[in-house]
């Protein structure tokens, strides 16, 4: 089968007030049937542009977009509306219209589709019971939370029953507890529905919670894709480290290093958790023990990337040096193991990189 | 209120019928009008959904060029064209143009101004979701801007009622006309005060009911 979203060295030229910005530039990317793919960025990094080409809000400079096995370059203005009309889109501030109800604005790409009325209300009843809104139908969006307004946003755009449901930056505007709320039901979405979702973000936890494939764009480049899990274990970027080490504040900067020496004694050493080491925590007591020495942790962070553990944990080792040499030979051919030297210059290149 | 023994009330109620004669009519066609020219204005610019800089270059021009001109001046101007229109030159009849005219593109300005506050995220909602230039107008853009609109209006009623004063001082009859003519001419102050009072009265109303229609569209 085909890919849900092909792009094909895609770029997004604009004119700036100080000369062209390349928004896009030749990003080449797959996205799956049913997967929710989430592209993370810095804004400026040219997310918004890239799903804007995807839906046809804009049209690419250069480059060939291809979604649901329509071509979409070269179509005209008129010929891509059917074709937005077949991508659900939501956005960070709802988009929803004040001057109607929630009824009116989930029901409004309908009327655009041209259902016939009763058609239509049966299927508003349908779309308000699935996100849990059933009671909010007459009310307007001045009336709801910010989650409640998601809500209705993520029933608007699956009215027409699209096959691609594209999120930009869904849950920027909401608290974390309202975010978990639209996350789980985004995943419902996928799920239930079999929809394939594009998810549009700067927050790597909003990726690790809900996508299993990412890109990471910077400067209008797709610079690191693929599995979730793989990007985030070994991310080969630095830019994919920083989302890292902004989301998971697992290893210790320098400074916090230093600290740590202070207030224990032995060697400080960062040992990373990954699945493919699902029992590392279990591996490091066991080869303590067996190498005689002494080590507890003294900083670190785990969390769950695609429902599979991710993050370091940092040890002070006590024991003699011989020892602790040979442990951390152990351990090194199971996962990364990184040791701050004792003179403050050491920290290794993945510490170094991994700033907030 | 009288003039040499004689009441001026009927001749009050008269140009307070002519003066809002006047009114109703410019603001109907005027506002009709200036709401299409706005909305042309407002599609036109650069970015928006019906962009073409040509077109929105020779509206934006045109009124910049009839709107500074005094309407006094305008009235005078447009003679010929208000006698082709209603084989009058003076009276009632013969002001609406020169009215309906001057209120298109000070409506359109209006208009124009309150759309541009409309959050753009709505309009690209409404494209995402396949509606085109047409439908986004009528669905989206004057119904989310509705409220502001009608308070529009409203202000242009007041500034129509004051250019239907300028109209009857060439003999268009009216409020105006009458205060010039029974206070003003004749010393008269006090006549020149109760055909204030009338239109400060009239003015009122129309803000009431502008307000009224306004908060209910914006359910505040």
């Amino acid at each position: 089968m085909t890919a849900m979203v092909s792009l094909r060295d895609v770029s997004k030229v604009f004119d700036g007030t100080s000369g062209p910005v390349r928004a896009v530039d030749g990003v080449t990317l797959d996205i799956e049937r049913g997967d929710v793919f989430g592209v993370i960025g810095y804004s400026g990094a040219g997310k918004s542009t890239l799903v804007r080409l995807i839906n046809a809000l804009e049209t690419p400079t250069s480059g060939q977009v291809v979604v649901d096995g329509t071509e979409l370059t070269g179509l005209s203005e008129r010929g891509l509306r059917p074709a937005r009309a077949g991508i659900g889109f939501i956005f960070q501030q709802f988009n929803l219209l004040k001057s109607r109800t929630v009824a009116a604005n989930v029901a409004y790409p309908l009327r655009v589709a041209k259902w016939p009325k009763a058609k239509r209300e049966a299927r508003v009843r349908e779309l308000l019971e699935f996100v849990g809104l059933s009671d909010k139908a007459k009310q307007y969006p001045d009336q709801l939370s910010g989650g409640q307004k998601q809500r209705v946003g993520i029933a608007r755009a699956l009215a027409t029953s699209p096959a691609l449901l594209l999120a930009d930056e869904a849950t920027s505007a909401l608290d974390p507890e309202t975010t978990k709320d639209v996350l789980d039901l985004l995943r419902r979405v996928n799920r239930e529905l079999g929809v394939t979702i594009v998810v549009i973000t700067h927050e790597m936890s909003v990726v690790s919670y809900l996508c299993n494939k990412v890109a990471v764009m910077e400067h209008g480049k797709v610079v690191e894709e693929g599995d979730v899990y793989r990007v985030f274990a070994e991310p080969s970027q630095p830019i994919t480290r920083r989302f890292i080490g902004a989301a998971l504040h697992d290893r210790p900067r320098p400074d916090v290093v230093a600290r740590l020496r202070e207030r224990h004694a032995g060697r400080i050493v960062t040992i990373a958790i990954r699945e493919s080491e699902a029992t590392a925590g279990i591996i490091v007591t066991e080869r303590l023990r067996a190498h005689g020495i002494d080590g507890h942790v003294v900083f670190g962070g785990i969390t769950e990337v695609n429902s599979r553990p991710l993050g370091s944990l940092t040890f002070a080792l006590e024991g003699p040096d011989a020892a602790i040499d040979a442990f951390l030979a152990d351990l090194r051919a199971h996962t990364e193991v990184i040791e701050h030297a004792p003179d403050g210059d050491d920290a290794g290149p993945a510490t170094k990189e991994v700033g907030a | 209120m009288n003039s040499n023994g004689v009441s001026l009330w009927p001749e009050l109620w008269q140009a307070l019928g002519e003066t809002l004669q006047m009114a109703i009519a410019a603001l109907a066609i005027g506002g009709l009008a200036g709401l299409l020219l706005g909305i042309a204005l407002y599609v036109t610019r650069s970015g928006n959904i019906l962009a073409n800089r040509p077109v929105f270059v020779v509206l934006n021009v045109l009124v910049n060029i009839v709107r500074p001109i005094p309407f006094i001046i305008f009235i005078t101007a447009v003679r010929p064209l208000t006698q082709a229109l209603t084989g009058a030159s003076y009276g009632v009849e013969a002001a609406i143009p020169a009215l309906a005219i001057m209120a298109t593109f000070a409506t359109s300005r209006i208009v124009e101004q309150n759309l541009v506050a409309l959050d753009p995220g709505v309009i690209e909602a409404a494209r995402a979701m396949g509606a085109g230039p047409l439908r986004i107008i009528a669905t989206v853009i004057v119904p989310e801007t509705l409220g502001p609109l009608i308070l529009g209006f409203t202000f242009l009623f007041v500034g129509i009622v004051d250019m239907t004063a300028v109209a009857g001082a060439i003999g268009a009859g009216g409020l105006g006309d009458f205060a010039i003519v029974y206070g003003y001419q004749r010393f008269n102050d006090v006549v020149t005060w109760t055909a204030v009072a009338v239109i400060v009265v009239m003015v009122q109303l129309a803000q009431l009911l502008g307000n009224t229609l306004a908060r209910r569209v914006l359910r505040r």
